[in-house]
């Protein structure tokens, strides 16, 4: 099963390939992967996603938390939460189909954030699933590139990641 | 404040943490180090001939006194070389702080001469790793190394200090931390007490119960506490490899070590317990074997760590239980003793008549060769003997290991110290410099084989500038023997790269050469009295090269992929 885990860790060098190293290090998976200061520049945020039942989810977890500069996590997926992930997707947009594309963008909710004469570069915003659709839909254009930043969230209501 | 080089400051928190002995070998980035240690004496440095020993030393010290063991290597391969000794240390949780020199940081990530990404290469191997950016850090940074070396599962820490943090030209303001706190370190301080509860009423009202112990409780200096424990309820208990003298060997309630060359009886009752109290111990493959699934089914198991990523790893736990040994292990004794239940007496009594039953097999009865030829359990045997049982024993990998691990019996926690986890030759002479260098006055055999003493033979010349009186007791088997012996069982005989008999160095002439006392023995006639004389050089190394039967195997011996009741107990019989 697909899971969000997000982490505080200490913003500190070295901190970042500590996490990233205990995955390969113990062969799980890691589908997407961000990282950022929090409003505490001391602490970082990281988010990531992986695979695995629930024996391996709670191995991560507990590995995880043995790491020595990681200070709090979550895992999102086990209540209600908001996940949200960018995209920017460039894209060959010329005769019929550049209305084509916009109308698409338009329906996905993207904004059209830089274009040329040949090509749109579009902005979307959603769930990890929500992007996919996005660019399913497409597929009866010509991609150039896609850059997505990975999944981030944080848990509805009252629930709160600090420390 | 005082005023101190960063060098100085590096040597001067050694000495205010209580450090008095560290292990290293010097070398371009750590030379303004090593100047700060001939400005003082405080510290005792023990120059070894190869970093990877300097490991094994400071592990073979923080293994028989409990302390963290101190390294001091250079950048680049001084580095590189320690990395076999930190990976052993770390699985087998020893408290370790190796502090290894680095290029200056102006130069680090050029390639420099003696550059090694040593934060980078360590990272799977360390529980964790300091690289000082600053010579005002280094107070703090030696603090909290110890701290996490020490506290919770214990593990190796790396502080990896750049050349120019070091220079004795520039000084700062030295205060050595009283206490220190690290907010996102919290090692647990005690067990759940409902689950404890929980775990006691399970434990009581048991039919067929085993205790089931590793190296956590030596680590934790839980013995005395798991002796109380284990009488107050009459149960028997085993022992992992690891876990070896954290209960008395000679007791009548211990049925020796579990696992892969475990005795019939251990994993007999094992295999058929309906209550297993596993602490400090991790459901390690060499235990459960490859196929957990097959492992004690009808267990209801009750897991007592201090790491909780190692309960439920392989094994699923009914009842977790984190905390240290001391207080878990202290609550749990204090619940049975005012429990309600009463322990079914006829059922274990039952229980016992079984356990009784599979004892008379007598798993590791040994039988004599024919003629002078030495079996290599008899040289165990006879080392238990000599030395009354009372030594310090290391030991490297293989046959010897495992003969040493069943033929010695270990009455007190901290005496057998071998390398379990990650199965490290070379590992037992310096291993053994450390112990002795921590007891001078103790008897330390490190019982080899003439494969794995190969593997860190330079030792030879620290043990004589140090005047270690080290025994080396090596059965030469002429062969990797653990090695033939999967060859024997899996490969029909094919003996591939593990025999060298043409090439073997003349053991007796080798010690001398390195200024000890070599003894060879052949005969078994000769074995204890050549023995008492070699133990007897009080002084001395003495090298102990004994010839023994080449064709032996560890028996009994795990059957792949098999339950705990499956194991070939000889060449010829099968469970």
């Amino acid at each position: 099963m697909r899971r969000i885990i997000s982490i505080l860790m200490e913003n500190q060098p070295g901190a970042l390939s500590r996490v990233v190293g205990l995955f390969s290090q113990r062969s799980y998976n890691i589908n997407s992967l961000t990282v950022a200061p929090t409003d505490d520049p001391t602490l970082s945020r990281l988010t990531v996603t992986t695979i695995g039942d629930d024996r391996k989810i709670e191995q991560i977890i507990k590995h995880l938390n043995k790491v020595v500069d990681v200070a709090k996590l979550v895992d999102l997926t086990e209540g209600s939460h908001i996940e949200r992930e960018l995209m920017l997707v460039k894209v060959k947009a010329t005769g019929a189909q550049r209305a084509e594309v916009k109308r698409v963008a338009d329906i996905f909710r993207g904004d059209v954030v830089d274009i040329t004469p040949t090509m749109y570069t579009i902005q979307l915003t959603g769930t990890e699933e929500k992007l996919d659709g996005f660019i399913q839909a497409l597929a009866g254009t010509t991609i150039l590139e896609v850059a997505r930043t990975g999944v981030s969230g944080v848990a509805r209501g009252e629930k709160i990641l600090s420390l | 404040m005082e005023m101190l080089s960063g060098g100085d400051m590096l040597i001067r928190a050694l000495h205010d943490e209580g450090v008095d002995l560290i292990f290293g070998y010097p070398g371009g980035a750590a030379l303004h180090i090593y100047d700060a240690i001939f400005n003082q004496d405080k510290v005792e440095h023990i120059l070894v001939r190869h970093e990877q020993a300097a490991t094994h030393a400071a592990d073979g010290y923080a293994r028989s006194t409990g302390k963290p063991g101190v390294v001091l290597v250079t950048s680049g391969p001084g580095a590189t070389n320690a990395i076999t000794g930190i990976a052993t240390a770390y699985m087998d949780s020893i408290p370790m702080v190796v502090i290894s020199g680095q290029v200056t940081r102006d130069s680090i990530g050029s390639d420099a001469f003696q550059e090694t990404d040593m934060i980078g290469v360590s990272r799977p191997i360390v529980k964790h790793s300091f690289m000082v950016q600053n010579a005002e850090d280094i107070p703090a940074i030696v603090k909290q190394a110890f701290h996490i070396a020490t506290t919770g599962r214990p593990g190796p820490v790396v502080i990896d200090i750049p050349k120019d943090v070091t220079d004795p030209g520039e000084t700062f303001p030295y205060a050595y931390p009283e206490s220190i706190k690290i907010r996102s370190y919290a090692p647990p301080t005690k067990g759940h007490s409902g689950q404890i509860k929980k775990a006691v009423e399970i434990l009581m009202s048991a039919r067929r119960p085993v205790l089931y112990t590793g190296g956590g409780v030596v680590l934790g200096d839980g013995s005395e506490l798991l002796k109380q424990l284990a009488r107050a309820l009459g149960f028997p208990i085993t022992n992992t490899l690891m876990g070896l003298g954290a209960y008395p060997a000679t007791d009548p309630q211990f049925l020796g070590m579990l696992g892969m060359h475990g005795t019939y009886e251990a994993n007999m009752a094992m295999s058929e317990a309906d209550v297993i109290l596993a602490v400090g111990a991790r459901f390690d493959d060499r235990v459960t074997n490859s196929d957990v699934s097959k492992f004690c089914p009808n267990a209801t198991i009750l897991h007592v760590d201090i790491d909780p990523a190692s309960i439920s790893k392989t094994v699923t736990a009914h009842v977790p239980i984190v905390g240290p040994v001391v207080p878990v292990l202290e609550e749990m004794l204090e619940q049975v003793k005012a429990s309600k239940i009463k322990i079914d007496a006829e059922a274990l009594a039952a229980w016992w008549k079984k356990i009784d039953h599979w004892r008379e097999r007598d798993s590791l009865g040994v039988t004599p060769a024919e003629g002078e030829m030495i079996k290599p359990q008899q040289v165990i045997q006879a080392l238990y003997k000599v030395t009354n049982g009372e030594a310090y024993v290391t030991s490297d990998v293989g046959q010897h290991q495992m003969f040493a691990a069943q033929y010695y019996h270990f009455d007190l926690p901290r005496r057998w110290i071998n390398s379990g986890g990650l199965g490290t030759m070379g590992f037992g002479l310096p291993a053994a410099m450390g112990v002795q260098l921590a007891f001078p006055d103790a008897i330390v055999a490190c019982v080899t084989g003439e494969g794995s003493i190969q593997m860190n033979i330079q030792e030879l010349a620290t043990c004589k500038q140090c005047a270690l009186p080290i025994k080396i007791v090596n059965l030469n088997n002429e062969a990797l023997g653990m090695v033939k012996q999967w060859q024997d069982m899996q490969y029909s005989g094919r003996y591939s790269q593990s025999t060298y008999a043409d090439s073997l160095p003349d053991f007796v002439a080798l010690a001398e050469a390195y200024g000890h006392v070599g003894v060879r023995i052949e005969k078994m006639s000769e074995l204890e009295s050549k023995m008492k004389e070699a133990f007897a050089m009080k002084d001395r190394l003495v090298f102990i090269d004994v010839a023994v039967d080449p064709n032996e195997h560890v028996y009994p011996m795990a059957i792949r992929n098999g339950a705990m009741s499956e194991m070939f107990l000889s060449k010829t019989e099968r469970t």
